[in-house]
């Protein structure tokens, strides 16, 4: 019970980084970005070639695969989605929908649908003795990367100036121009640093799930669940909903395995009806 | 009568402003002098809240002309108008619940030659010096206000564009607020008001625009908005 709860923490722990860069590009520019299992996917299959095409290991892809798909990711936002922005929502959502299937399809096109084995990092191959029970090194590790990154991430929006204006513009766009705040510089940045924790969730992805092309659009329909249930665009509720998910379909898992694709679901409706901004959400300001 | 003699601050001329078809605002113009305190007063859906929009650079499409100290700002996105030195209080008073009491006052950069400090503004308003690390939205209503006035002031703002800053607030902190902009003018700053408050307007203004269905259709002065209150009542439907 308790090592499938812990379980629970760890698959809570993706959903988590994920569930993190979706609010903060959603909060930040309204865009529902539907390429970001895409990108998690990405940040899998880019460790792989790493190591199958340049023999480059685990901890350098760590760092480098989420730089280059922040980059690209800034990119994206610069060249089309800021393009979009002015129209219906609907055309940002279409765009990101597409690059999803493309991305995808690029990629099976190359490497087929099977998975692509990626070995542990050989120093996290072992087990942590966590006294009540022994876990793989390699999750523990997953589990305290996640908590590290959505810590310092919750650090600079509270305690920093750019997290203040990332706050506010996360709140009110519009009022936050209107008091001399020049927004848009800080879209990109953050649209390029949503990108680059799916990256980086796809990278830590890789060693302990399979890495195909689909692994992405998967993952990404509950961790839409996550955010809704968490609230739509909040910061904290996307993180505290992502660990309270792991660890809820976890148990399901465990205790009603015949729920266990739909419990998520279940859980989203129920919260709705309850409170219909999400948990940490705020009910829509006029204006 | 209009003080022609007082340099004017903003001169806006022809402004007209749509919503999808409907028009809003048909050749709007009016000129506030430096130092002045005027209202917009007119009823609901007349256009003053769109007009405020316009001059902020918050509204989608509207055409005319908004000189601000000289320039012409009609063209410039909402946060450079801001850095020229518009300080803008919405209708809704725009108060941040993300943001501490504190935070709400800092996150505008300083835009004016004479921006008030922090100590300055929590010696005038004691309670947000109380609550400054509140959530905003953890104020009353009346304090929301006061923190919204007073953000601006912290920017140091040489027009402050208040929409309809007494709406819904008690009497003693309608006084309050009176006071406080009597204040902002002594030190020089100006003020473009919404009042639907008749008295109130006539009490802290120098002017007063009536707007109707989108025009300006009077430019009154003090004694002007005393004498015919009645009927300005009448026509607003208080």
């Amino acid at each position: 019970m308790l090592q499938q709860a812990f379980n629970g923490l760890v698959g809570g722990a993706f959903y988590a980084l994920l569930a993190l860069g979706l609010a903060v590009i959603f909060g930040m520019l309204g865009v529902v970005n539907f390429a970001h299992g895409a990108f998690y996917m990405l940040g899998a299959f880019g460790s792989y070639i790493l190591l199958d095409h340049f023999g480059v290991g685990f901890w350098a892809a760590l760092v480098t695969v989420p730089l280059v798909l922040g980059l690209a990711g800034a990119l994206l936002e610069r060249l089309f989605v800021r393009r979009l922005a002015p129209l219906d929502p609907l055309y940002n959502f279409l765009f990101t929908f597409g690059l999803a299937l493309i991305l995808q399809d690029l990629v099976k096109r190359e490497y087929g649908v099977q998975s692509q084995p990626y070995p542990r990092p050989e120093a996290l191959a072992g087990t942590v003795d966590l006294g009540l029970f022994t876990y793989p090194a390699y999750q523990v590790f997953v589990l305290a990367v996640s908590l590290v990154v959505c810590g310092a991430v919750w650090v600079v929006l509270t305690r920093t100036r750019v997290g203040m204006i990332v706050r506010a513009a996360t709140e009110r766009p519009e009022l936050t121009r209107a008091l001399g705040i020049d927004v848009g510089r800080w879209v990109t940045p953050v649209f390029g640093f949503g990108i680059a924790l799916a990256g980086l969730a796809g990278v830590l992805a890789a060693p302990m799930r399979a890495v195909n092309p689909l692994m992405g659009a998967d993952l990404i329909i509950t961790v839409f669940a996550v955010v809704v249930i968490g609230g739509l665009g909040s910061i904290f509720g996307s993180v505290a909903a992502g660990f309270a998910i792991g660890l809820v379909s976890a148990l399901g898992n465990l205790y009603v395995p015949a729920l266990s694709q739909t419990l998520v679901f279940i859980l989203m409706a129920a919260v709705l009806l309850w409170r219909p901004a999400g948990l940490f959400g705020r009910e829509e300001s006029p204006s | 009568m209009p003080r022609t003699d007082l340099a004017p601050l903003l001169e806006v001329g022809g402004l007209s402003a749509w919503y999808g078809e409907a028009q809003v605002l048909r050749e709007v113009s009016l000129r506030v002098g430096e130092g002045e305190i005027v209202t917009l007063v007119g009823r609901n859906g007349a256009g003053k809240t769109t007009l405020l929009r316009c001059l902020m650079g918050l509204q989608g499409r509207y055409s005319g002309s908004i000189r601000f100290r000289g320039t012409d700002i009609a063209r410039l996105p909402a946060h450079r108008r801001a850095r020229q030195g518009l300080g803008y209080v919405p209708d809704d008073r725009g108060v941040y619940s993300t943001l501490t009491v504190e935070e709400n006052l800092t996150l505008p950069p300083r835009v004016g030659p004479d921006p008030w400090t922090l100590p300055q503004v929590y010696q005038t308003f004691p309670r947000l010096a109380e609550r400054r690390a509140f959530p905003g939205t953890k104020l009353s209503g009346g304090e929301q206000q006061m923190l919204a006035l007073a953000r601006v002031l912290r920017m140091g703002a040489r027009l402050l564009l208040c929409d309809e800053p007494t709406e819904g607030l008690s009497p003693l902190i309608v006084r309050q607020i009176g006071e406080i902009l009597r204040e902002v003018k002594r030190q020089g700053t100006t003020v473009l008001l919404i009042e639907q408050n008749v008295h109130f307007a006539a009490t802290v203004a120098d002017r007063h625009y009536l707007l109707a269905e989108g025009r300006v259709v009077e430019s009154l002065d003090n004694d002007q908005m005393r004498t015919r209150e009645h009927e300005l009542l009448d026509h607003l439907g208080i």
